[in-house]
């Protein structure tokens, strides 16, 4: 959406949409020829061998909106000669894909925007589905930003809940830095586009009963067409991979450390939880910790089991990213902390003196259960 | 060589705070400052025409008062700036946005080749990250977006290798000029303003751009009228039903038993969260 939707936003906000709409003198119809596009499409995203978790996630959002609406949903695998395409394609009716569309071509070995901006354009144009969601990655929106603006098209960033409304996609997300959340429309065009951060959405369960069928279509580019050349992938130094958005178990550090220094008792939770360690903005803003180690609006959306906050104020912008945690826990000091509004669990005090105390409680607990185990 | 950098005025959404009551964005104070993540893009392009020489032109859409971002941005070392701005660019979505800035582009390129547009990932108060994808694919130019680094610019060859942050990992991409780039953060520190910079800020004129200036003649494309999305419903984030289940440490109580109580309850809450958290340590 709504870059610069502001001025209308607020108009929004106080008449409804429908009514703001019509006084823009702005469509709000679909017309005719729109009417028969159909279904509910999720971009499978893979890259060297794996399939992204999100395209999953998504494929259990799809499964939700095509029954809503009495529709299919379908996959979209595009690739090269040595990608596993009919492979992902079987994992995608597991979760809940009724059809596959498969575009298979040398070119696509390996992410670049024109490729793949042309083919997904090209099968959207053929076979006409009213909902096409990807996952917010930087491949996810690289490629739906091009579609979107190629198709002419509505696309909204970064949802947090899609849903039906009469026959369209309302999707909402936070805007403003997370302050609010708004539901965006696209009525009078097609598809409707939406993405999804990582972990936004619950993996669907499996179905291991389910298939479907598979469509085939051409892409008709040769490697000259293309201007853009891939000439290599560095995969990141697995030291200093940061698989933040999938842990288990999340030890938060917060502007409430005070320094630098205090964030290894952070560190040392984490160690004894075999957890990651995560940021609000203020503290990687301050070079307390990496950027990458980020949670919020700004950063990554998480859903660990257990979300253990030290320092950490609350403030919205935090929030919108950790909030579907299953176990929420806060440390600070501030008894009228917002954190405390949402948070399961909280202590009321310092986390410079508690940390080490819960440290050391759960190593001795954890100890004894691995010792039982071994 | 001609560098266009884009830069959105936003309003600082770390100081953004909501009405209790009516559920409005409360602006009074808040100050507007350059969109953080376009810093980058403008740092990049600045070391460019340290390197190759030419001009940095800056561009923003935005109502009259965005002129003060682009000065702030001559204070750094561009070349100079134009404010596309008319009433008939409000509403403008995404989708519409990107219409209006690929016209003034085409305008500025006609004036004088452009050899890279750069504009930042995303904006903080839309977070979108959309715009300069849209405007790559209007101009029909290359796109690089999320670059982490420009490893090499051949001006004669007219070829562009960079940088791509990927997921989990880097894409080394080389393609050709004219391209448009979007800068990931972090990648650069901007540098400070020099005297002479501040001086010729407060004094050089920032060319102001109304919908024709900028060559835009189908008005159904920008604007309210030229964005497919439409905001339905803005609301508050619900609140929790329930408070956190406190305790608190102070005069007269054991931290020890404060901590192991949390454990707990911690283990309690989410049953199978213990038996995982063991068996991945002793794997």
């Amino acid at each position: 959406m709504s870059d610069a939707a502001k001025p209308s936003m607020a108009a929004a906000a106080a008449a409804g949409a429908a009514k703001t709409a019509g006084r823009s003198g702005r469509s709000t119809e679909l017309p005719e020829h729109l009417k028969v596009y159909k279904g509910v499409w999720v971009f499978i995203e893979h890259d060297r061998g794996q399939v992204h978790s999100v395209s999953w996630e998504l494929m259990g959002e799809a499964r939700k909106l095509a029954d809503k609406l009495g529709v299919d949903v379908c996959g979209v695998l595009l690739g090269g000669p040595s990608d596993k395409l009919e492979d992902y394609a079987r994992e995608a009716y597991v979760y809940g894909a009724d059809h596959c569309y498969i575009m298979r071509d040398p070119v696509l070995q390996g992410y670049r925007n024109e490729p793949f901006t042309k083919g997904l354009t090209d099968l959207v144009n053929k076979y006409q589905p009213e909902i096409l969601l990807l996952g917010a990655t930087t491949m996810g929106r690289d490629l739906a930003g091009s579609v979107a603006t190629t198709l002419g098209t509505g696309l909204t960033a970064d949802c947090t809940e899609l849903n039906i409304d009469g026959r369209a996609l309302a999707a909402t997300r936070p805007t403003f830095g997370g302050s609010l959340l708004c539901t965006i429309m696209t009525l009078a065009y097609r598809p409707q586009m939406a993405t999804m951060r990582p972990r936004t959405a619950a993996m669907p369960a499996r179905d291991e009963s389910r298939s479907g069928d598979i469509i085939t279509m051409e892409l008709g580019m040769v490697e000259t067409d293309i201007v853009t050349k891939l000439l290599a992938f560095i995969p990141d130094a697995t030291s200093n991979n940061i698989n933040l958005a999938y842990a288990d178990i999340i030890v938060t550090a917060g502007k409430g450390l005070k320094n630098a220094d205090n964030c290894k008792l952070v560190w040392d939770l984490a160690r004894v939880l075999g957890a990651e360690v995560g940021a609000t903005r203020a503290v990687t803003q301050a070079g307390w910790l990496e950027a990458e180690r980020q949670v919020g609006q700004t950063g990554k959306t998480v859903r660990p089991k257990l979300y253990i906050a030290a320092g950490v104020s609350g403030a919205i912008q935090h929030r919108v990213g950790m909030e579907a945690s299953d176990v929420i826990v806060a440390i600070n000091t501030d008894p009228n902390a917002p954190i405390f509004d949402f948070a399961h669990h909280g202590i009321v005090g310092n986390a410079m003196q508690v940390l080490p105390v819960l440290t050391a409680a759960f190593r001795s607990h954890l100890d004894k259960r691995i010792r039982k185990v071994a | 060589m001609h560098i266009v950098v884009c830069i959105k005025q936003v309003p600082d959404s770390a100081q953004i705070r909501v009405h209790p009551v009516t559920n409005t964005i409360m602006r009074q104070g808040v100050p507007a400052i350059v969109n953080p993540y376009d810093l980058f893009a403008l740092e990049e392009a600045l070391r460019l025409k340290d390197k190759f020489g030419g001009r940095v032109t800056m561009l923003c859409m935005g109502p009259p008062q965005a002129e003060d971002a682009l000065r702030k941005c001559i204070s750094f070392g561009a070349t100079d700036a134009i404010l596309v701005t008319d009433r008939a660019f409000a509403g403008a979505d995404t989708l519409a946005t990107s219409y209006a800035l690929t016209a003034a582009i085409r305008k500025i390129h006609a004036e004088q080749a452009v050899d890279l547009v750069f504009t930042g990932k995303q904006t903080i108060d839309g977070d979108t990250a959309q715009v300069g994808p849209g405007i790559a694919k209007r101009l029909g130019w290359n796109l690089l977006t999320y670059v982490s680094k420009i490893n090499e610019v051949d001006l004669d060859g007219g070829t562009l290798t960079v940088e791509r942050r990927a997921e989990g990992g880097v894409q080394r991409l080389q393609t050709k000029l004219p391209s448009l780039i979007t800068m990931l953060e972090g990648t650069n520190e901007m540098r400070f303003a020099t005297m002479d910079d501040m001086l010729r800020a407060a004094r050089v004129p920032v060319r102001k751009w109304s919908k024709d200036d900028a060559g835009i003649e189908d008005i159904t494309k920008i604007g309210l009228k030229g964005s497919p999305t439409i905001v339905s419903k803005v609301f508050a984030p619900k609140a929790r039903s329930q408070r956190a289940e406190m305790q608190e440490v102070g005069d007269g109580i054991d931290v020890n038993d404060v901590c192991l109580n949390l454990l707990q309850k911690i283990f309690t809450t989410h049953p199978t969260l213990e038996q995982e958290t063991v068996e991945r340590l002793s794997a």
